[in-house]
């Protein structure tokens, strides 16, 4: 906001006056600085997609232990539907998940700032669950939830859970010592204190948290799907690699990667509309 | 000042005492202090860190409990001067909310704890133009100047209209010429409003140029040293820093200083 008021008013004076060559310069320069910061991750990408191809190409790789790139597209075309068909029902899963799992750890993070004896006991139980590898929690949930949407589900909103908790109960908690006295002159309740100061100062902490969830909600789903689901990306993954598939295999990932950046973009979107008051370049 | 001729004072306490215990020390703030402040006085409170001097200012803003003694805050307890919303505070870091605009922060007052039966005489917008910010009422706190926080800061303490305004060193993290103008102006606000001030600050220059008294303190364990009065003129300008009645008794400021 503050830039480009300034923008604006150096760039009218520059009009009126003589051209101004301190301005220009800056601007060429910021210009310039702003198309690095756009090119360098693409040449980054194009660079790592060149490698591969060119190992593929000089070592001469067989297409059931690695593709090329090439073949990689190629797949993405011609399955698309069924690739489409199967990254369905995962994103429902991922998106089911970071939901659930998400509202349930600012819920309880709420109940543990205002009961500090709730969180005494029970954070060590989330954290010793948290310890247990998701691999082995998935299989116990398939046991006890059926083959169906819910485990897959339920272990998405698991892995999303544990982040969002622990940074939820720290922006909760790190409100301004002063901020907290001047509620207390004001006789503010506990209600308001919690939406007028708490909830507002957690938001930077809960959306870091949450670019976190957006990715894990994606692996949590996927790795759900591997347990036992006839569909979904996870699924895809399997069966592309016992049928020595490699070009359907390294489609299901692109797949799954770009739902995981989607999520991620969303998750960006929304931060940058709800959080309005921060300092440019803070995000 | 008529106000300040008032019977009731608009605080009163007796022996107060205050002591914090931590797993590897004892601190006694303040040992004993008794004090009265009448209604519409500007008293400045001097001393070295450790005096007691900010503990003091939250035992008035029913922020601190004191150990022992007796307070009043307008002939009753802090508590009900607090829930009346009778006194302001205004802190050292501005502690504006960062997601709350220069106008919104000073509207806050009267959204919480009932503030919005407790309206100011004076509207929000009218107290940003009292501190000279009428201009950056939709700012964000992070696009203004120090200054300009501490000013919002201000004329939030003031939106519920409080009969006692408590600073704790709020000039102390900004410039020296900042620190004048904001000196001058607080002057100003606090004839305007008549409110009675307990200004904290570490400045000899500070708490001379403002108080109509300033009261010392020596630390470790907190107490009185001695209550100065300032025998200068109530229209004051910076200026005065040069007379040597100002010059006298900030050397007589300093020489206490150094014994407390």
């Amino acid at each position: 906001m503050t830039t480009s008021s300034i923008d604006v008013s150096s760039a009218s004076a520059a009009g009126l006056a003589a051209p101004d060559t301190e301005y220009q310069a800056w601007a060429t320069a910021r210009q310039r600085r702003l198309w690095r910061r756009r090119l360098l991750p693409a040449l980054g990408i194009t660079g790592l997609i060149v490698l591969w191809w060119a190992v593929i190409a000089i070592f001469d790789v067989k297409p059931f232990i690695a593709p090329s790139p090439w073949a990689v597209v190629e797949t993405l075309y011609a399955k698309r539907a069924v690739l489409l068909d199967n990254l369905l029902p995962t994103a429902m899963e991922a998106a089911g998940g970071f939901l659930l799992g998400n509202l349930a750890a600012i819920a309880i993070a709420t109940v543990f700032v205002h009961n500090k004896t709730l969180q005494d006991i029970f954070f060590p139980v989330v954290l010793m669950f948290n310890a247990i590898p998701l691999v082995a929690k998935a299989p116990v949930l398939v046991l006890i939830m059926g083959n169906g949407m819910e485990p897959k589900i339920t272990i998405a909103a698991l892995v999303c859970f544990f982040p969002t908790l622990v940074n939820m109960v720290r922006g909760l908690e790190s409100v301004n010592p002063q901020a907290m006295e001047l509620m207390r002159v004001l006789s503010a309740s506990k209600t308001e204190i919690f939406f007028r100061l708490r909830l507002q100062n957690s938001l930077p902490y809960l959306f870091s948290a949450l670019r976190i969830a957006a990715s894990m909600s994606v692996i949590g789903a996927v790795v759900g799907e591997w347990v036992g689901a006839t569909v979904g990306i996870g699924a895809m993954i399997l069966q592309a690699t016992f049928n020595f598939d490699s070009p359907l295999l390294y489609a299901a990932i692109v797949m799954s990667a770009t739902l995981s950046g989607l999520f991620f973009l969303l998750v960006t979107l929304a931060e940058r509309w709800i959080i309005r008051w921060q300092p440019e370049g803070q995000h | 000042m008529a106000a300040v001729m008032n019977a009731t004072p608009a605080i009163s306490c007796r022996d107060i005492g205050m002591r914090f215990f931590t797993e590897r020390r004892d601190v006694t703030a303040i040992k004993s202090l008794d004090l009265d402040v009448a209604q519409g006085e500007f008293l400045t409170l001097l001393g070295p860190s450790g005096c007691g001097k900010s503990t003091f200012l939250r035992v008035v803003a029913d922020l601190l409990e004191p150990s022992r003694g007796r307070i009043e805050v307008l002939s009753t307890s802090p508590m009900a001067a607090r829930k009346n919303r009778d006194i302001g505070f205004v802190f050292q870091d501005a502690a504006l909310l960062p997601w709350r605009t220069a106008l919104q922060n000073v509207e806050l007052p009267l959204q919480v704890g009932g503030g919005a039966s407790r309206k100011g005489r004076r509207s929000p917008k009218e107290l940003l133009e009292l501190v000279g910010l009428k201009d950056k009422a939709n700012a964000w706190p992070h696009e203004l100047s120090g200054g300009q926080r501490q000013r919002v800061s201000i004329a939030r303490a003031l939106a519920s209209d409080p009969k006692i305004l408590l600073m704790d060193e709020p000039f102390g993290a900004l410039d020296e010429i900042t620190r004048d103008r904001l000196n001058e102006e607080i002057r100003r606000v606090w004839k305007e409003t008549g409110v009675t001030i307990l200004f904290v600050t570490h400045s000899i220059h500070e708490a001379a140029f403002l108080g109509q008294r300033v009261l010392m303190l020596a630390a470790n364990p907190g107490r009185l040293r001695e209550i100065v009065p300032v025998d200068m003129p109530e229209d004051r300008t910076l200026d005065i820093r040069e007379t040597p009645e100002f010059v006298r008794l900030t050397a007589h400021l300093r020489r206490v200083l150094e014994t407390c």
